[in-house]
């Protein structure tokens, strides 16, 4: 589709000296005025980066990696300022050139593409408009300026673009958008792109495509790329330097796969151990990591307790390989034997079960005539107790409904949700309030989903107070326990939301999943929003915590990266039907479909040998 | 859109008839006889005040009045007032002159109100932003009345660079001083909603992409700021334009403006049902109008919004 005009139409840039860098960062320090004093956000930090060479930049929230790239095209903000070191590009010192000099650079020496394609484009102006306008704003628009924008932005991989030109942002799906953004960053064919997060916000096989372009089109033009990320795998697989930063310094810098193979620095190698797309196994509570020790211990060879099934704990099949390589054909689905563990006699017994699921939309049309839409198409599924079930799917395949139909919360069009035998549609009043006890959400965005004007206290004892469980003096009680299950300091009670960290604030909604002792908890893309470190940790916990109350989860995400850390059971969604179902090691080593094998080769750093 | 359009159109009928409806009501509702007023309290002759309810229609139940009423509207017939003029006369002449000073207090809300917000909005906690927000908050604290006398006094009186009261024909320079009376109030509303807008989307993302696009910082204000900030205080303006020509009553009051407001008033006063309700029913026409291209402008300003 992206096949128009490449040769003729894309000229790299002019050829300069090769060995001498063309940006270079040296002892740079920067500084935020807050209200409560200056605060030093980057410190030290440098990077070189030579001419067509791509280097990432990676760290997690906060550490100063964005901050640092965007002081090198001088969008800091308006209370940050360079207070120190050098940002040298191309041989002129930036750091603190004029406004009139920054603007001149801008566009056609460096490019931008920023993070998130929903609010990066101007909503109320056409797509052609603003690619335009950064041509002309350099000196490019000429009389052909229309053309010239339908070929930069067929470039960038739009299909039909000259057509495409005349609609606005919001005729855009996000995967289009982000490749008009990339056309607008490239459109003056600037010597180095700053990258910022240029996917993070897409969909893993739409992220991949972007990426492979990006690659492409940079490579042909001999751009340099300044790429920002928090996901080390995706870093290393794109660029051929790393700097790592953390808590606005630089920790470790050098050829990317060496890093990686041999990282120094321990953050780094906290880095290395939990990103989750070089994560190749699911997790295991410190219980049942013991229980296996003991018994591989007791048992000759692993072999044996393959054989020998319900020996307390026997899951060697799987605890004994290398952690780097995923089983080749597990013996055992982990989920049966685990179960095992934990509710004994109750083990494979089904909680939730998903029958012939369907939900219907009603989009409304031009001139009044409405059509259907089927968001959930005939799903089945059904989850064991004291298991992990993932739904796996790009935005839009149906799996958030799907949550949002077995939490009761959206009525389906066809089929059955039975809990615990029951059918829940029917549920009303008293037994629909019993059900709410006992399955629980976790949603995505913790920021959204803790009521500011609540403290903490507050929002973990609510629902306790809702189903009138304990007095004052017990609730309080409760809420002490709770904190202590999601490892939060009793004292955080008497703070509010805004007080703390995305991760705390994740921690807070676990705990306020937990205070009713639910038997099911549906995560809805529980960890989308955290960091890479942070996410392990959460995922830890919910393991830990599954483990210890024989908990189920219903897990909703687009990442298999997670799936493979948390889940027993793996169901793949595509356009509101179930396209593969199978246990998670089934998935990851022989996935049947064609749409499984596109999302496993979407995770980052996936193919790296490390 | 032009589905809509007609839409929005047809919705003028209900509300129309709904508002004479009501307002025919509140005035026959209202205590006190319009007829034994007329006279100033003296006596008057039995087969005089008889044949005057019967002229108004004021010997018929309310439904008859209003049907009557209805009846003569649609040979575009508003009937007379009590002093036996064409109500279409009176408003034909009390019409123009509100139009003009409504005209001119929006266009100065307006004009001033987005500059002012504008500049206040990019130099967020500077001086001018400061003084803007105080002096805003003093308007809109004080009284419409007491800011207009003291404008009148010290402007129209003391240095004398208006006419304290308009003459009857009421020309449009004379009617700057209470264009800018009746305007100032929501000049400081407009002044705080751009501010608030501008501010807000100084820091959107797109805007730091059109800054890190190359582009001049004028044409990204103008460009990307600008145009996105200006949909609430379109909404706003337009929504006023009613609320200026009929809360007129106080400044006009003031300014001896021969508008509407004093027409109203003095109609009110005396009972006059038919000079209400044609008023009034103008009144409505104007709002609905005034809001049809508020949501015109927003779908042009915003192409994400699409009538269909």
């Amino acid at each position: 589709m992206s096949n128009h005009a490449k040769d003729e139409t894309v000229k790299p840039a002019a050829p300069r000296a090769d060995d001498a860098p063309l940006l270079e960062i040296r002892d740079l320090a920067i500084t935020f005025e807050t209200s409560n004093g200056p605060v030093k956000a980057v410190r030290n930090a440098h990077l070189t980066i030579m001419p067509g060479e791509t280097v990432a930049i990676v760290g997690e929230s906060g550490s100063g990696k964005s901050t640092t790239a965007l002081a090198a095209i001088g969008l800091l903000p308006s209370n940050g300022r360079v207070s120190a070191g050098r940002i040298i590009f191309d041989g002129e010192d930036i750091a603190n050139a004029s406004e009139k000099r920054i603007i001149e650079l801008r566009g056609n020496s460096i490019g931008m593409v920023p993070q998130d394609p929903m609010s990066n484009l101007n909503p109320v102006w056409k797509i052609g408009f603003q690619v335009k306008e950064t041509l002309k704003a350099n000196g490019l628009a000429g009389a052909n300026s229309k053309e010239r924008v339908a070929e930069v932005l067929s470039e960038a991989g739009l299909p039909d673009a000259a057509a495409r030109a005349k609609q606005y942002p919001h005729e855009f799906s996000g995967g289009m958008r982000q490749r008009a953004l990339i056309a607008i960053g490239l459109a003056c064919r600037p010597r180095l792109l700053i990258a910022d997060e240029p996917t993070s916000a897409l969909d893993v096989t739409v992220q991949r495509q972007i990426l492979d372009h990006l690659d492409r089109m940079t490579t042909e033009l001999g751009t340099a790329v300044l790429l920002i990320t928090h996901d080390l795998g995706l870093a290393a697989e794109r660029a051929e330097k790393l700097v790592v930063m953390y808590k606005g310094q630089v920790v470790e810098s050098g050829p990317a796969l060496e890093i990686l193979r041999n990282p120094q620095h321990p953050y780094t190698q906290r880095l290395v151990n939990s990103a989750p797309s070089l994560a190749s196994r699911r997790l295991q509570s410190q219980k049942a990591k013991d229980a296996l020790a003991a018994a591989v211990a007791e048992l000759d060879t692993p072999a044996d307790a393959d054989t020998a099934p319900d020996t307390a704990g026997a899951t060697p099949a799987d605890a004994g390989h290398a952690p780097s390589s995923i089983p080749a054909a597990a013996a055992k689905p982990p989920a049966a034997s685990l179960d095992g563990q934990r509710k004994g006699a109750q083990a494979g017994e089904t909680i939730l079960e998903i029958k012939n699921l369907t939900k219907v939309f009603k989009l409304r049309g031009a001139l009044g005539k409405s059509s259907d839409f089927k968001a959930v198409d005939d799903v089945s599924f059904s989850v064991p107790r004291g298991t992990t079930m993932a739904i796996v799917g790009e935005s839009g395949s149906g799996k958030s409904t799907v949550a949002q139909m077995a939490l009761s919360l959206l009525a389906p069009t066809e089929g059955s949700i039975l809990f615990d035998g029951v059918e829940v549609n029917t549920l009303k009043g008293k037994a629909l309030f019993d059900f709410r006890r006992r399955v629980q959400p976790i949603f995505q965005d913790p920021y959204g989903s803790l009521d500011p004007m609540f403290n903490i206290y507050r929002t973990i004892e609510e629902p306790l107070k809702i189903h009138r469980i304990g007095d004052a003096k017990s609730r309080e009680k409760k809420v002490r326990e709770l904190l202590d299950q999601v490892s939060m300091p009793a004292s955080t009670m008497h703070r509010f939301p805004n007080e703390l960290s995305g991760g705390q604030r994740q921690r807070i909604a676990i705990a306020r999943a937990l205070a009713l002792n639910p038997d099911v908890i549906i995560c809805d893309e529980a960890v989308s929003a955290l960091d890479v470190l942070v996410q392990a940790q959460v995922l830890n916990l919910l393991n830990e915590l599954q483990e210890d109350l024989g908990l189920t989860y219903l897990f909703i995400t687009h990442d298999l990266a997670v799936v493979r850390q948390i889940a027993d059971h793996v169901t793949v969604m595509q356009k509101g039907r179930v396209v593969e179902a199978a246990s998670t090691d089934e998935v990851f080593s022989n996935p049947k479909q064609v749409y499984t094998q596109e999302l496993l080769n979407a995770i980052p750093g996936a193919t790296l040998l490390v | 859109m032009v589905m809509f359009t007609l839409r929005r159109f047809l919705q003028l009928v209900p509300v129309f008839f709904g508002a004479t409806l009501l307002v025919y009501f509140l005035v026959f509702a209202t205590p006190g006889d319009p007829i034994a007023a007329l006279s100033g309290g003296k006596p008057m002759a039995p087969a005089v005040e008889a044949a005057l309810r019967a002229q108004y229609n004021l010997d018929q139940p309310f439904w008859i009045q209003y049907g009557l009423y209805l009846k003569n509207l649609v040979t575009l017939n508003l009937g007379q007032t009590f002093s036996g003029q064409d109500v279409s006369a009176v408003i034909g002449r009390a019409y123009p002159v509100t139009a003009r000073l409504a005209i001119m207090a929006l266009a100065i809300e307006a004009v001033f109100g987005v500059l002012f917000g504008v500049i206040a909005g990019l130099r967020k906690g500077k001086l001018f932003d400061a003084t803007v927000l105080v002096a805003s908050l003093v308007v809109i604290a004080v009284p419409t009345f007491v800011l207009g006398f003291v404008l009148q006094l010290v402007i129209g009186v003391q240095l004398g660079w208006a006419r304290p009261t308009v003459s009857g024909a009421a020309p449009w320079d004379e009617l700057i001083l209470p264009a800018l009376v009746l305007g100032l109030v929501s000049l400081a509303y407009v002044i705080r909603l751009t501010r608030a807008s501008i501010s807000e989307n100084m820091n959107a993302d797109y805007v730091r992409t059109a800054t890190a696009k190359g582009l001049s910082r004028p044409r990204v204000v103008v460009v990307h700021i600008l145009r996105n900030s200006l949909i609430p205080v379109v909404t706003f303006l337009g929504a006023d334009l009613g609320s200026l020509m009929g809360g007129a009553i106080v400044t006009e009051g003031i300014f001896n403006v021969p508008g509407v407001g004093n027409l109203l008033y003095k109609a009110i006063q005396k009972g006059e049902s038919a000079t209400v309700v044609a008023v009034v029913g103008i009144l409505v026409i104007v709002f609905v109008v005034a809001n049809l291209v508020v949501d015109l402008l927003y779908a042009w300003l915003d192409p994400r919004i699409r009538y269909v």
